[in-house]
């Protein structure tokens, strides 16, 4: 679901329908409420044989969010330690088929592959980016955290995590619009 | 022949890498402040702005700036009058690593194999590069070099008939095509010279230079500002969303060369720009 804030910012609850996809544009400041997966290379890995076999993956992707992240450890007290995106085009080889099965989000940092962006279009999904760098503030807005699957894969282990207004921006829409491309086009002199 | 006890090396190793995550130098806030008195775009401002509150955070709460702690590349110069004692001189900064990293919150991130990605549990080994120096003292630097801007690092081997301006164009191909991927405002660290490995190793050694100072050589300098003035034309801003500041700095450091050879290393480091020194 998302609503429109007094801000201008839209306000996004999970889990996200194709006609929430549709109305979300390149540039759009978000702020995701609900559950955010965590997964990145190695938890990326593990689910792609899974899909090749066509058997059930250890989380329902249908109309979730990947956050592509491996925070650092809690101290004690703390639900979790900096938790900002890392690269996302490492795991471009992965997200196609992910799209296909029902995800509707990616969270990262950086740019994406052609064959994300078009998976984007014919799936419907949006890809998010946060503030790489910015692990600190964005653990604030973290408010449960429980490993989900592969804990053995220790920061790369897949988490769910439940966010409150976790601030993020529409990178690549489904209409084939891109924040990166757009805003260096804007300030380029 | 003074003597330095490997503990002691440890101790001071395991401070630096927990400090120098939870603990932006002051070069980079004065960056962060300078980029926002002149940055035009208000996505590429409100990215500024939540850095700076970040680098408040982290020190304040002892949340690591970044959730990628790093793999800790330490610079080490070890006087020529000093004998270490209690050990070798590697393990025991690989110790204070292990220890720094464990204690400290931080993340492991380093895979003990590149085929088999096994996790080593705690950001060890470290990157040890060594200089013997006149004196007694013991120089540890440590760096926490994230490993998405590293990515982006490249080398090129240029001709003497490409001269400066292929350096320059090349430097700045460099942060084009890291872009978004690599967290700008980038800093480029530059080895012009010497061998394929020897400018490798000056990227990484001219990171450790306070940013915003000139260097010290007017001609390099002079390059230096022009590759900055350059980068920050390129339009791609605070984390890609477009604006005026794409770098922060270049820092260039050269050695003598072949005369076939115009080696050219550009190590991409990000604004989680986190280093310590400390002399023992």
């Amino acid at each position: 679901m998302i609503t429109i804030g007094t801000d201008g910012s839209k306000d996004i609850t999970t889990p996200l329908s194709d006609a929430d996809v549709e109305s979300l544009k390149a540039g759009d400041r978000v702020r995701i409420t609900g559950v955010l997966y965590t997964a990145r290379d190695a938890a990326h890995g593990r689910l792609m044989p899974l899909i090749e076999r066509g058997e059930k993956l250890p989380i329902d992707v249908r109309g979730q969010i990947i956050y592509y992240t491996g925070p650092s450890p809690a101290r004690p007290g703390e639900i979790v330690g900096s938790i900002g995106p890392t690269t996302a085009s490492r795991m471009d080889k992965y997200t196609p088929a992910l799209l296909k099965l029902g995800l509707k989000g990616t969270i990262g940092k950086g740019y994406r592959g052609q064959a994300v962006k078009d998976a984007l279009k014919q799936h419907k999904g949006v890809y998010f980016g946060a503030i790489g760098g910015a692990g600190a503030v964005l653990s604030r807005f973290v408010k449960k955290l429980e490993i989900v699957a592969h804990a053995d894969l220790g920061t790369e282990a897949i988490r769910r995590l439940e966010v409150e207004n976790f601030p993020a921006i529409v990178v690549n829409d489904c209409h084939g619009n891109d924040l990166y491309q757009e805003g260096m086009k804007a300030y380029a002199r | 022949m003074r003597e330095i006890h490997v503990s002691a090396i440890t101790d001071a190793v395991k401070k630096l890498c927990i400090d120098a995550n939870l603990d932006l130098e002051p070069d980079m806030l004065r960056a962060f402040d300078r980029a926002l008195a002149t940055e035009r775009s208000p996505a590429g401002k409100q990215v500024l702005q939540i850095l700076k509150d970040n680098a408040q955070m982290a020190r304040t709460k002892l949340i690591p700036y970044c959730q990628d702690t790093g793999f800790a590349v330490c610079f080490v110069e070890l006087g020529q009058d000093v004998r270490i004692t209690g050990g070798p001189l590697a393990d025991a900064i690989n110790a204070g690593v292990g220890q720094g990293y464990t204690e400290g919150y931080l993340r492991a991130s380093i895979a003990r194999s590149p085929f088999d990605r096994v996790n080593t549990g705690d950001n060890t080994p470290a990157v040890i590069h060594m200089d013997v120096v006149p004196g007694a003292t013991l120089k540890l630097m440590v760096m926490a070099k994230g490993g998405g801007c590293e990515n982006r690092s490249k080398y090129k081997m240029l001709t003497p008939a490409d001269g400066p301006e292929g350096v320059k164009d090349w430097i700045l191909e460099c942060i084009k095509t890291a872009g978004p991927d690599a967290c700008p405002p980038l800093i480029a660290g530059v080895g012009v010279g010497g061998t394929f490995e020897k400018a490798a190793i000056l990227s990484k050694r001219a990171l450790f230079r306070e940013i915003g100072s000139p260097n010290p050589d007017p001609a390099l300098d002079a390059i230096e500002k022009e590759v900055l003035e350059r980068a920050n034309r390129l339009g791609i801003g605070p984390q890609g969303y477009g604006g005026d500041t794409t770098a922060f700095a270049i820092h260039i450091l050269t050695y003598p060369c072949h005369i076939t050879s115009l080696p050219v290393a550009v190590t991409i480091e990000c604004h989680a720009h986190r280093h310590k020194e400390a002399t023992l």
